[in-house]
């Protein structure tokens, strides 16, 4: 299989490519739009702040190209994020693959939201074999609203998307790859999609 | 609901765990990745590494152990010691480290905190405090809690949270290795001081002083040491206590 990542320098992948290894996969850094179009499967990552990560995906014009993808695409994090309408970090405009919009947690909790939390509501084949209530890791400060789009909820002072997809397009908030036995099974899902 | 984290933490000196560990049959208990690869099955929700190596040349060995733990290793991991700059943390990240942890440098030059936070975002910085409560004042004390600071804890948790933390590792010397509890008291001033997740650390010595920093002391996160090394708490026990006195873990 053909398993690329994309590369915009928006943080750190060495974990992501370890996942994969540890399923027998060899995950290939890209940020070569031909790579990517013959691509099998996409893994969009990102970690960092969403106007300059933005920044970087316009500079090498990947936010005209990832829209347009046909193959099973996986946004991770910021990533999912990315692929919303709306950030309000750095006030940002998305790629529109999401039909939602993305918001910080208000101070009434801990921001970032750190650690392990619930998954439910479960509605894709992404969550093949996967229970509800399981638990996924997560590290963020903005969340996407919850829309017709959401495949999995959590709640952290609000029931907000913690998974959504369109199509072709996947995203998760949770880190997969830090998520012990479940992130696992959660990446073996979207390479069996 | 966000569960409390319950975070082994591993001495690490030239590439090799330094405290004696004893809690289950591992054919290597001075590997830090075999030890590990054991935490997370056995139910930790990260681990802390912290390399008290003196030398420079040992850090390349850390980022030999670095690599090799983010390879094997399928939950979050924060790697501290001796990192004093940006292009220390930028060579840990891409090891595959998931956070740092900084403590002295931070306090040296309190500018770096911004400078990791700008450049990797706050989710990967954690500072670690170490505090002395003398009298009735907790002041900080760098390199390892040997050398006493004018500086208060209060004040200089406000002030890492400004400028970009995004967590705090609270230590207090008073209670570390008493096996006592937690500085429960302290804890709980600190977490609603501030608007970061707060991981407790110095005390542990039973399953109630983890339910009692929790509940009283407000922290997101407890770290420990000798017994989960030594066996004398299994995670798991912990955890279903936990659970069963209403507090949310992952089991």
């Amino acid at each position: 299989m053909d398993l690329r990542i994309v590369n915009y320098g928006a943080g750190n992948i060495k974990s992501i490519q370890f996942a994969f290894q540890r399923l027998g996969y060899d995950a290939v850094l890209t940020s070569d739009s031909n790579e990517i179009l013959k691509a099998d499967k996409i893994i969009f990552p990102g970690v960092g702040e969403a106007s300059s990560a933005m920044r970087k995906l316009k500079e090498s014009g990947l936010d005209t190209l990832i829209p347009q993808l046909k193959q099973p695409v996986l946004g991770i994090c910021l990533g999912m994020q990315l692929m919303c309408n709306h950030t309000e970090e750095g006030d940002t405009q998305g790629l529109g693959i999401f039909h939602t919009t993305v918001k910080r947690f208000s101070n009434n909790v801990k921001v970032p939201q750190m650690g392990w939390n619930t998954v439910k509501n479960l509605k894709s084949d992404l969550f093949k074999n996967i229970s509800e209530g399981d638990y996924m890791y997560l590290v963020h400060s903005y969340y996407a609203e919850h829309c017709n789009e959401t495949i999995a909820i959590s709640d952290y002072e609000i029931e907000y998307a913690s998974a959504l997809e369109n199509e072709n397009f996947f995203g998760v908030q949770f880190h997969p790859e830090k998520s012990g036995k479940t992130g696992e099974q959660l990446l073996k899902n979207f390479l069996d999609l | 609901m966000l569960t409390k984290r319950i975070v082994p933490c591993l001495d690490i000196k030239d590439g090799r765990t330094v405290k004696g560990v004893n809690f289950v049959d591992l054919r290597d208990a001075g590997d830090p990745v075999e030890l590990a690869k054991q935490y997370a099955l056995l139910g930790a929700d990260e681990l802390v590494f912290l390399d008290i190596s003196a030398t420079q040349e040992k850090r390349k060995t850390m980022h030999d152990m670095v690599l090799k733990v983010a390879e094997q290793v399928n939950i979050p991991f924060t790697v501290g010691g001796g990192i004093s700059s940006v292009a220390d943390v930028d060579d840990l990240l891409h090891c595959g480290a998931d956070k740092v942890s900084i403590n002295s440098s931070a306090v040296k030059r309190p500018e770096l905190i911004n400078e990791l936070s700008q450049k990797f975002g706050s989710q990967c910085v954690v500072v670690a405090i170490d505090a002395k409560k003398i009298g009735e004042k907790w002041f900080l004390h760098l390199a390892g809690g040997t050398i006493p600071t004018e500086i208060k804890l209060f004040e200089w948790a406000k002030e890492v949270e400004e400028r970009g933390a995004g967590e705090i590792l609270f230590t207090s010397m008073n209670h570390d290795g008493t096996k006592a509890g937690f500085a429960n008291e302290a804890l709980a001033k600190l977490s609603d001081l501030v608007n970061i997740p707060i991981i407790a650390s110095g005390g542990a010595g039973t399953i109630q002083h983890f339910a009692d920093t929790f509940k009283i002391g407000k922290a997101d996160a407890a770290l420990a040491a000798s017994v989960f090394h030594f066996g004398e708490i299994p995670i798991i026990e912990l955890k279903k206590e936990l659970r069963k006195q209403n507090i949310e873990v992952r089991l």
